[in-house]
């Protein structure tokens, strides 16, 4: 079948199954625009073209499908940069497509040229220029299998204006569709190991068993394998407590008996203590960033390591393990389990662990998350808000935050009791992720409550999506914890470096986030006090035919505990003021 | 400095990748992007045109050597990494050198370059080009012995390598592994 570039493009999506793309057109890519009009492809036109990149993450956050994303060259490209690092560094499914100039003046600095794919090579898991019509469905196949295979990750198709346009005549191809076959053979060095090595699963289930003080430490490759009930399986049958880092909120439910919550820099002081003093540590998809490890060299220093990453690059980066295991993660705590199971059966027993549950316990007794509650006449708490918000929304709402304090604090008091309904960034840490997150969340589950917990300053970032929320009738729910700061480098500013407050200070009240919320076609309201917030978030929970901004003015002094100051080791951890020294 | 090839610092990894638009960009551009040194790299198409293949010497104080290998296999245009232990590979360098050379000094260094099996392949005036090849080593050797006649300029390709035959037959290395 004779077929344009452009169609073929539109079609070849539609095949993959895609049924929302995010995305803002321009020159270069306009001849792949004409043919959504006939397709029966949903298409978001986002407000800037950072929002369409967020957006296809929240919609892969929420669903584990691949988000897609579409906007025209140059600028456009370069908008994307900062989403498809952020898919980069937290392993999201994303395809991306970006116009490019016509292939002939590629190199003569055209028009809205850039050299997208130089821009972006080293923040895709991939990217290709293509550069004959011919190509197209096999490259969108390529994209496909790459970003959602293996380790996940963006994946960037660069499409040059003449291929796609059907007056030029190097767009004109024959429509075919590639096998998964003709898929893997085009790509001989693309190979990810699935399946763990049987004698490394042993070993790692002998040391399960030998184990007095073992901790599951499980990272957001939980979620991308689709492996939270295998984990849960996997804890429940060895009786082993969890940390869950910032990236698998969710991964363990909260309110299980043997969940610690999240450890790390801002984690709770049980999650960062029994991670220190544990004798095994379980690593399971996560990889012993800087934020969860504080110092490398004082981090889990009795702990044996078995790590288990479908990247091998990430075993031995950081620390050695005892037992590497390569593999997809659901896939190897299922022979996980059932290595444990013949042991077990085979007569061996777990160790007696009781001393270490009741030194948990101990720990979750005297260092709780807390803070101090306002007197009357105060500024609102931001912890406060969030317990009233979590407590006023369906236990399967999705929360979608930006960075900083914020984010910390809805890290720490949310109940995640579900996977996939945390959306956040971790890894590039991209102020401004909330509420193209939440958009893109909400596409992807139209079903399911959405809130955005955003800062103020990350709120003035990309803000502006919400006018696409509107006018596309996605009915998310923004709580802006305005604190009038830049807060999380306020708190370093003043536990860091002597109170001297530099280039921190927003305003609470420029802009007038009710009026900007207004202008954009959503319900605005204010909140100051503590005893207005259960009103103002039941009238918003009520309202699902638009989106709502709810700007709560909170204490601009508060500051995110626990905290391990940055280099230092997880044993400093420094706790609520009201809880003295810490345990040492 | 030390010898590249003799030191443990020094690593030889062949790369063999797909013989397409970037792929160069690529593997130098994630040397530089995870904080890698090259020692030397050389680039060329294989006996299948699909494929190239890069010899890199890569410095391994910067990184350990895990590190880059596991990185390099990441990027989806790689298809195989070997990495040769200059013990058991075969490894030639190609070196192009100007010398002075004036009517006195001529015949000595002809005969130094005759010594080390290279060639004559320019003559000017008052200078020569001469082209060397072989082990890496050894072309280190000559550069030293060339020194003195004054280098006005010299071009090395950097190594390519690969790996030692086995001379043993088939049939006989089992026995050879077990004894």
């Amino acid at each position: 079948m004779p077929i344009d570039g452009g169609r073929a493009l539109i079609k070849a999506l539609e095949m993959e199954g895609v049924e929302v793309m995010f995305g803002l057109p321009g020159g270069a890519i306009l001849p792949v625009y004409d043919p959504i009009i006939d397709s029966p492809i949903r298409h978001i036109l986002v407000r800037h073209e950072q929002g369409a990149g967020h957006m296809a993450e929240g919609f892969a956050h929420a669903t584990g499908r691949p988000g897609v994303c579409m906007v025209t060259s140059g600028p456009a490209a370069t908008n994307v940069v900062t989403p498809l690092c952020d898919a980069y560094m937290d392993s999201v499914p994303m395809v991306c497509i970006t116009g490019q100039v016509p292939f002939a003046a590629i190199g003569t600095d055209a028009f809205q040229e850039c050299d997208t794919v130089g821009i972006t090579r080293s923040v895709t898991k991939h990217n290709e220029l293509i550069t004959q019509a011919q190509d197209i469905p096999l490259m969108v196949r390529q994209a496909f299998h790459l970003a959602t295979t293996g380790r996940p990750g963006p994946v960037l198709l660069d499409v040059p204006k003449d291929i796609v346009d059907p007056r030029n005549p190097r767009s004109q191809m024959e429509w075919y569709w590639p096998s998964d076959e003709e898929v893997a053979a085009s790509l001989p060095g693309y190979k990810p190991t699935t399946k763990g090595h049987p004698k490394m699963i042993r070993q790692a289930a002998e040391l399960i068993l030998s184990a007095r003080r073992p901790v599951v430490y499980a990272g957001g490759g939980i979620l991308k394998a689709r492996a939270a009930e295998t984990l849960r399986e996997l804890a429940e049958l060895c009786d082993i407590h969890v940390v869950t880092t910032l990236m698998a909120r969710g991964a363990f439910p909260d309110d299980h008996p043997l969940a610690l919550g999240m450890p790390g820099m801002h984690g709770n002081y049980t999650a960062v203590t029994s991670m220190q003093q544990s004798d095994l540590l379980i690593a399971l998809g996560s990889r012993f960033d800087d934020r969860v490890t504080g110092k490398v060299d004082g981090f889990a220093p009795d702990a044996k390591i078995i790590h288990v990453d479908v990247d091998p690059a990430e075993l031995g980066k950081v620390r050695r393990p005892d037992v590497p295991i390569v593999g997809d993660c659901r896939l190897v705590i299922e022979e996980l389990v059932v290595a444990v199971r013949d042991l077990l059966e085979g007569g061996a027993a777990f160790p007696d662990r009781s001393a270490w549950k009741q030194t948990i316990s101990g720990w979750q007794e005297r260092f709780p998350l807390t803070y101090q509650q306002s007197e009357p006449g105060e500024a609102l708490k931001p912890q406060f808000v969030l317990e009233r918000l979590r407590d006023a929304t369906p236990d399967d709402t999705i929360v979608a935050s930006g960075v900083g304090q914020h984010q910390m604090w809805t890290s720490q008091y949310w109940k995640f009791n579900h996977p996939y309904t945390w959306v956040n960034s971790g890894g590039l840490g991209t102020m401004g992720f909330s509420v193209p997150a939440a958009i893109g969340a909400k596409v992807g589950r139209p079903d399911r409550m959405v809130w955005a917990v955003d800062g103020d300053g990350c709120f003035q970032m990309t803000a502006q999506e919400l006018v696409t929320a509107t006018s596309e009738r996605i009915p998310i729910k923004v709580a802006i914890l305005n604190n009038a700061y830049l807060g999380m480098v306020r708190q370093w500013q003043e536990m860091f470096y002597d109170e001297r407050y530099s280039e921190v200070y927003l305003s609470p009240d420029l802009p007038d986030y009710k009026l900007w919320a207004e202008a954009m076609g959503c319900v605005g309201m204010r909140v100051e006090s503590p005893d207005e917030v259960d009103a103002a978030i039941q009238k918003a929970n009520e309202i699902d035919d638009r989106p709502v901004v709810i700007d709560f003015r909170t204490d601009s002094r508060e500051k995110v505990y626990p905290m391990v100051p940055a280099g230092l080791s997880n044993d400093q951890i420094v706790t609520d003021p009201s809880q003295g020294e810490g345990g040492h | 400095m030390a010898l590249p090839g003799t030191d443990a610092r020094h690593h030889t990894l062949v790369v063999l990748v797909e013989n397409k638009a970037g792929v160069l960009a690529r593997v130098s551009g994630l040397f530089a992007r995870r904080g890698f040194n090259i020692f030397s790299l050389a680039v060329a198409p294989t006996e299948d045109e699909r494929f190239s293949r890069i010899t890199v010497v890569v410095d391994v104080e910067s990184a350990p050597l895990e590190q880059i290998t596991k990185q390099l296999y990441k990027l989806v245009n790689v298809v195989k990494i070997s990495e040769l232990d200059p013990r058991d590979s075969v490894e030639r360098e190609l070196m192009l050198v100007t010398l002075r050379a004036d009517i006195t000094a001529r015949s000595q260094v002809i005969e130094l370059v005759n010594l080390f099996e290279g060639r004559v392949v320019d003559v000017g005036h008052d200078e020569l080009t001469v082209s060397l090849d072989g082990e890496p080593d050894r072309l280190d050797d000559v550069e030293g012995l060339l020194r003195p006649f004054g280098i006005v300029e010299l071009q090395r390709t950097g190594r390519v390598a690969l790996p030692k035959l086995e001379r043993t037959a088939p049939s006989l290395r089992s026995m050879r592994r077990t004894a």
